[in-house]
This record gives C-alpha cells, structure tokens and sequence, in this order.
C-alpha cells in the first residue's frame, strides 16, 4: 500500500516535471514569441515574490522598498557584463583589453551579495519600525535608490542614469547561450524558450530554499519573531540578526533577478496568493503576471468587434480589474487565494 | 546557595519610583515566591530582572556570576526564562512549533547548513522535534502538539508557556501569574506540575495573586510593596509579619 502511494506521488511529480516542460513550447505552438515571454516573466515574478515573501510572509516585515534590491542586483550584473564601465573609466580599459564579460556564475552570487548587503543597509535603521512605519521608510529607501540610479550618470557616469545600460552580455550558462536560438541537429529551441528553462531551474531552486528555509530552526524564528517579537527575544532570540537576516535573503533573492519593475505589484502578488505560504505565493505571481497580457490580448479584438473601434485602453481596465480582484479579496479571502492550511 | 542574587534594584517610570532599592534571593533548588499588593512592582521587578525594561541601577547575580540585564535574549542564554502574566504565544504556530522555537538557543543549525540540508541539519532538526514532543509530554499536553496554540483552552496555554519556556534549559524559571485564570482543579494541577518542575532540578521564581497556592507551594517568600522588599522569609513568618498585613489590608486595620 506504502508501495503504490509512493509510486503515486512520484507519477504526479513525473507529471508535473513533463508540464512544465511543455508549456513553453504549447504558448509557443498557440501564440508565438510573445507568450512565451510572458510566461518568462511569470517566473521571474515568482522568483521575485517568493524573495519578498521571506521578508513579509515569514518574519513579518512589510518591506515596500523591496524592488530597489531588484535594481541594485540588475544595475551589479548590467556593469559586470557590459561595456558601460569601460567607457566611462579610460584606465579601466588597459585593464580589460578584452572588455568586461563576467560569467554569469560569478554574476549571480555577486548580484545576490551586494543586493544582501543593501538588505542590510536598509534593514539596520528600521529595525526597530514596525507595520505601516516600516512600510513607509522602506518606500522612501525604494525610491531613493531609484532616484539615485536613475540621476548617478553624473558627475561620474556609474549607470547612464535614464538611458540605462546598454551592451549587457546575454547570459551564458551551463554552455548555452541564451541571448540566441540553439540549433540540436535539426531541430532549434528558441532564445525565450531557453530563458524559460534558465528561470525554470531558478525558481525550483529557489522554493526548494524557502521550502526548507521555512521548516528550519531559521524560519521557525523568523515566523516567531512575525507572532510577538517580545515573546520571542523572551525565548532568547536576536531578533536583530534574525531580521537582518530575512531584509538580507530576501534582497539578495531580489538581487539575483535582473531587470525593473514596481514593489507594489509584487506585494500584491505575496498578498493575492497567501502571505508565508509558498504554492499561494507562486499561484499569485502566476495571475498577476499573465493576466494583464491576457486582458490585453482578449481586450482590444473583442471592443474592435463590439464597437469597431478601442474603446477604453486595456491598461485602464487592467488597472480597474486589478482594484476591483484586491477589494474582492481583502473582503472574501483576507489570508489569499490559497492560505497556509493550520490543522485546527 | 543561592541561585539568583539581586541587591539594590531602582527603577523610575518618570515621576513614579516602581523599585526601591528592591532585593531578591532564591536558593537553587527551591520555588520561591514574589508576593505584593496590586502595583506594587513585581512586574517591573521581573521585566527589569529579565532585561525587558533597563534598570537604573542594581547588581545582578545568577549562580554566583554577575549578568547585565541589558538585553532579553542574554538573559535568556545566561539561564533565566520567563513566562508572561497575559500568555504571549506564537498564536498562528502549532503547539509543538512554540516548544521547537524554544529550542533555537540551544540548537545552532545556520542559514547555509539549513539551504544545504547537511546531515547535520537533519539530525538536529529530528532532535528538536523528538525534545518538543517529550516537553509536552512533560507538561501533559502532548496530544495537542498539532493544534494550533491559540486554540488552546487556558490552562494548556499556560502549559504550554511553561514547555516552550523550559525547552530553553533554563536554571530558573520565572513564572508571571501562573494561576492567573485557572480554576481550582486546575490549579491544583499546575501545583503538581510545579513541584515535578523543581524536584526535576530547575529552580522557579514565581509572582502569583493566589495566596493559598503560594503558601502551598512556596518553600521561601518575598513581599513588595511600593517598590521596596517588606517581609522575607518561609510562609509561616511572611503570614504572621505586621508590614505585610498592614500592606494587603491597610492601616485601617491596626484601627
């Protein structure tokens, strides 16, 4: 009986392991290019809000500056991997005749440390806010370090300020590069497919982290400290490194995936899927990053057929849409769409 | 020999002096008592002796070495855990999750060993588990282990307090009303569970309302009243000492 169960939940992971294989290459099939890329994105978003569920769902620290630990990790591996140093420091280029081009292996634990290191930064000062205090100094700390990349291209250009970086290296791993289609025999597997295999692998590997982060001595501090930090210094907890430690696992997360975007949309994704409990977390990534492409996709044809012409942009129905799913969930779900389950 | 040594404790709340030059021995090895009317600092004396609030001044020894309460969390390691007058569980955690947490001090597994799983981690994971379980067994409530704590009915919370305290290895246990709230069955149990507490080695400082169950349990007793240590002594001189009636039913009395 032990047997067939066991042979059970193995066919479902099997199963499990061929879908995801698979899904790229359906969008691929039904739509083209583009879904695919939003499904890259999803996983990124995953990625991203699996991060900030360490340091909101777990400890119970509601960062809202988090996506800034996002820019410094993309802004790390943009100059680890591009030109951009080299042009605006002469003397660094005797240095690198041949241009900087890091590997990506080194990027990603650099990317994850200096974006840690800023987790900390911004952790020390507000150590001692909590809710909406903290909420608000982490806002202000996200936006200074948007301000600041976006305006550092003077007196010395460290990040092209608005124009951004430019020439970044695509990522080359495991052999493969991702920036280009790989041809096997006859057969060719394009760049977005590629990418979401890369973010694939980084994302199980990441809730494999939280996963046993969160069933650890660790986590169980963490979710402790959440419940009554007085009771939990009272057990002999330094609440202090414990936070640290969360603003810093949860930035360097952010660190590791590169590109921009806004904190907002990835609290709500935390929120929308279940706080601290990672299948809801992944579930809510999933809608709110494949959903606006969808309504966009289904929007315009539909009022072009109704009305014959666009009648409200897509972006302003996401936007209502998006209200309205938020009330609709704080109301009815207030612990998200799929909860941590607690034997009662 | 005394356990826990603290002489000369001030501690002011702006214009009110909550410890006056407050004092406390507890012998290893005994359930001693810290009795006193409504405000009359013994709260303060545990947040103060815990490291919850900092002391003005005050010289603070537990087995014979001198400790700063600056900190909860150092306390804690030093050897003192507390319970609190209103519970202070890890509500949304299970029974047996707020005994595991109590095991952080003790246990050591990092962040790379816990991402790695080393057979280390496992190990002590598995061992945390297996001294949970056997601390809830301990205190009786050991079937609830996977409820979730704030579905608890009272008396298992107190418990449960107690548990997650003692999963700490404290050399004292500093009990907050621990009968607050209780029934008289139940505080006849928890007087069982106190006694098999300290003759299972671990000293307990205890603050309780209930004057019946600290002249039952108590071995030695020390009264606050105002912020000052009044009376001293085993249950029999502390009942008879004037200061101390005069304390609890005012001068009215001596009328």
């Amino acid at each position: 009986m032990i047997q067939f169960s066991q042979d059970k939940k193995m066919a479902q992971w099997l199963f499990l392991a061929l879908l995801l294989c698979i899904t790229p290459w359906l969008c691929l099939f039904a739509g083209g290019n583009y879904w695919v890329r939003v499904l890259d994105f999803a996983l990124l978003y995953i990625f991203l809000a699996l991060g900030l569920n360490i340091v909101v769902g777990f400890a119970g620290l509601l960062d809202l500056g988090y996506i800034a630990f996002y820019a410094v990790g993309a802004y790390c591996a943009g100059l680890m991997a591009s030109p951009h140093l080299l042009n605006s420091f002469a003397h660094l280029k005797e240095l690198f005749p041949l241009g900087i081009h890091t590997s990506y292996w080194l990027i990603l634990p650099i990317a994850a440390l200096v974006a840690g290191i800023f987790g900390v930064l911004l952790g020390t000062p507000t150590l001692k806010l909590r809710g909406d205090y903290l909420a608000i100094v982490t806002l202000g700390f996200g936006e200074i370090i948007r301000i600041f990349l976006n305006n550092l291209d003077r007196p010395i250009n460290l990040t092209n300020g608005p124009k951004g970086i430019n020439g970044i290296d695509a990522v080359n791993m495991f052999g493969l590069y991702f920036g280009k289609k790989l041809n096997i025999g006859g057969f060719s597997i394009p760049s977005v497919i590629l990418n979401y295999y890369l973010f694939l692998i980084l994302v199980i590997g990441v809730v494999i982290i939280c996963a046993r982060l969160q069933h650890s001595r660790i986590g169980r501090a963490w979710v402790a400290i959440r419940e009554d930090e007085i009771a939990a210094k009272a057990m002999g907890l330094n609440t202090r490194n414990l936070k640290l430690l969360a603003f810093a696992i949860g930035a360097s997360f952010g660190g590791i995936s590169f590109s921009l975007s806004e904190s907002i949309v990835v609290l709500a994704m935390v929120v929308l899927g279940g706080m601290g409990h990672i299948p809801g977390v992944i579930l809510g990534s999933l809608l709110l990053a494949v959903f606006p492409e969808f309504l966009r996709a289904v929007l315009v044809p539909l009022q072009t057929m109704l009305f014959g012409h666009v009648v409200v942009d897509a972006e302003i129905i996401r936007q209502f849409l998006y209200g309205c799913a938020l009330i609709l969930i704080i109301r009815y779900r207030p612990n998200g769409l799929w909860p941590q389950m607690r034997a009662s | 020999m005394a356990l826990l040594e603290i002489t000369g404790v001030n501690k002011r709340f702006g214009g009110l002096q909550a410890l006056n030059d407050a004092h406390l021995i507890v012998p290893k090895g005994l359930i001693v008592g810290l009795i006193g009317p409504n405000g009359a600092g013994k709260t303060s004396f545990f947040n103060v002796m815990t490291g919850l609030y900092p002391a003005d001044s005050g010289v603070f020894k537990l087995n014979s070495q001198i400790y700063n309460p600056s900190a909860v969390d150092e306390v804690l390691k030093a050897g003192i855990a507390r319970t609190f007058q209103n519970i202070r569980l890890f509500k949304e955690m299970t029974v047996l999750e707020n005994v595991m947490v109590g095991r952080h001090v003790r246990t050591s597994a990092g962040i790379f060993s816990t991402i790695f799983k080393t057979s280390s981690q496992i190990i002590e994971e598995k061992q945390i588990v297996d001294d949970a379980m056997r601390l809830l067994a301990y205190v009786g409530i050991e079937n609830e282990a996977h409820q979730v704590s704030k579905n608890l009915s009272y008396g298992s919370q107190r418990r449960l307090e107690i548990a997650r305290a003692l999963a700490t290895e404290p050399l004292l246990l500093a009990l907050d009303e621990p009968a607050a709230g209780m029934n008289q069955t139940e505080k006849k149990e928890l007087q069982l569970l106190l006694q098999k507490i300290c003759d299972d080695g671990t000293t307990i400082l205890m603050i309780e309302h209930d004057v019946r169950l600290v002249m039952g349990i108590c071995s030695e007793i020390t009264v606050l009243d105002e912020g000052r240590v009044i009376a001293q002594g085993s249950p029999e001189t502390v009942r008879k000492d004037p200061a101390v009636i005069e304390a609890y039913l005012g001068l009215a009395h001596h009328g």
